[in-house]
């Protein structure tokens, strides 16, 4: 039977942890509201975009002058953007991204397609990294640390539009956690390059309008609008997808965090009880060692 | 009650007006644009400038921005800025301050940033402007 002083040690050292795991709960759940709040006021802006996009995109069509941006170049060399967390202790928040990630990467080693990553997050890069170090062209570390800010993706954007002007890249997908509820998180690989007009947005602009589409005049030209627009739109896609990124950590770790507590919890009880079982068992112990020995006497 | 247009004006971060309006002028690329109800259907790229909201024939409400797109339908007005602030609440000095630190940018950018430069400078022009005119 353990001794008395370890079941002590024990006890107190799972109380700690308690303590730290229900602190970082209570924090968890006060950033995820913060970050849901970021997210729900954000959407306003890309549904916009968007909308303005689409609407864009149709009256351009298919025409040879066509930015590339939007149409496509044809070829399908793949770049994916990985959104995971810097820190850990978020259940399988990165665990469920990353997994994802390396299927798709696989499925293109398999079949010859050429790909690259850009990281988001410490723990996209270093989960990624051991198989796959020299196709991660880019990281970033430290994004949305005191929620997440416009200009951040703005740099995100940037390197990926100056990537796709290089011509590194033919397809561009952004793969992030949606946020659906604090205990379920959706994996969403979302295509940016080329623009992938909603189909589903179409039919209701269509019942709405019935089917008649408002022809639009376009100040400068469609091109220069394109031009200022679609760098634009990336940015504002990968916004939207590290505030759905950083709401869903935060609700991983709640919920892992929780879980945690409460687990804590029961080793505590388990741990008490024996300790108290001890306790009684040493007591009896001495007690049948004094009796027997005046008993001896 | 006259016809209303719906006015939008959306930023990144938010959305940060949602109202019905009389009228409203935009700085477009091009020239301002006055959008009233039943306008035709027009996307156009905003200047940095004030988007000016007006009332029987006053303007009520004065707001900058910081450049954008402008999308207008029969009745709607949206605004997607990339900046945007009341010019009641720009602070003339912080404006001026940043057009210097934007033109010493410009001064010293080298080919790759000069674009970045000169956009930067030009928005702190107008924001200058837009304060002295407040």
């Amino acid at each position: 039977m353990a001794n008395l002083k370890d079941l002590k040690g024990r006890i107190s050292s799972v109380k700690k942890t308690q303590k730290i795991t229900s602190a970082m709960k209570m924090v968890a759940a006060a950033k995820l509201r913060r970050a849901q709040e970021g997210a729900e006021q954000a959407r306003p802006y890309a549904e916009r975009m968007n909308r303005m996009l689409t609407s864009i995109a149709k009256s351009v069509g298919d025409t040879e002058g066509a930015p590339k941006m939007l149409a496509g170049t044809g070829g399908n060399r793949q770049l994916y953007v990985v959104c995971a967390s810097d820190r850990g202790l978020c259940g399988g928040f990165n665990g469920s991204i990353v997994r994802e990630t390396r299927r798709r990467l696989r499925e293109c080693a398999a079949n010859g397609t050429e790909f690259k990553i850009v990281t988001v997050g410490r723990k996209s890069r270093d989960l990624l990294r051991r198989e796959f170090n020299d196709k991660i062209v880019a990281s970033f570390t430290d994004i949305g640390r005191r929620g997440v800010e416009f200009d951040e993706a703005v740099e995100i954007a940037a390197k990926i539009t100056e990537m796709f002007e290089a011509d590194e890249f033919d397809v561009c997908t952004v793969i992030y956690n949606k946020f659906q509820s604090a205990i379920s998180q959706i994996v969403t690989p979302h295509q940016l390059i080329p623009f992938a007009v909603d189909e589903a947005e179409e039919a209701e602009e269509d019942k709405q309008t019935g089917g008649a589409r408002a022809v639009f005049i376009f100040e400068p030209d469609e091109e220069e609008i394109l031009e200022d627009l679609l760098p634009r739109n990336i940015a504002t896609q990968i916004f939207q997808a590290l505030l759905e990124s950083s709401a869903s950590e935060h609700g991983a770790r709640m919920t892992a965090m929780d879980n945690a507590t409460r687990n804590a919890g029961d080793m505590i009880d388990n741990l008490t009880m024996t300790y108290n079982r001890t306790r009684q068992a040493v007591i009896t112990k001495e007690l049948i060692e004094i009796i027997s020995g005046a008993e001896a006497l | 009650m006259a016809e209303m247009v719906e006015f939008e004006l959306v930023s990144p971060a938010r959305l940060l007006k949602s109202e019905p309006v009389e009228m409203v002028v935009v700085p477009g690329a091009e020239g301002d644009i006055g959008v009233l109800p039943n306008h035709s259907p027009l996307i156009c790229t905003v200047r940095p400038g004030v988007i000016k909201v007006m009332e029987s024939g006053k303007v009520t409400e004065e707001i900058f921005v910081a450049g954008g797109f402008c999308e207008v339908s029969t009745e709607r007005c949206t605004v997607l800025a990339e900046e945007a602030i009341m010019v009641a609440d720009i602070d003339a000095g912080e404006a001026r301050d940043r057009l210097s630190a934007a033109e010493k940018a410009v001064s010293e950018a080298d080919e790759d940033g000069m674009g970045k430069a000169e956009d930067e400078r030009r928005i702190a022009e107008a924001m200058v402007a837009a304060a002295a005119s407040a």
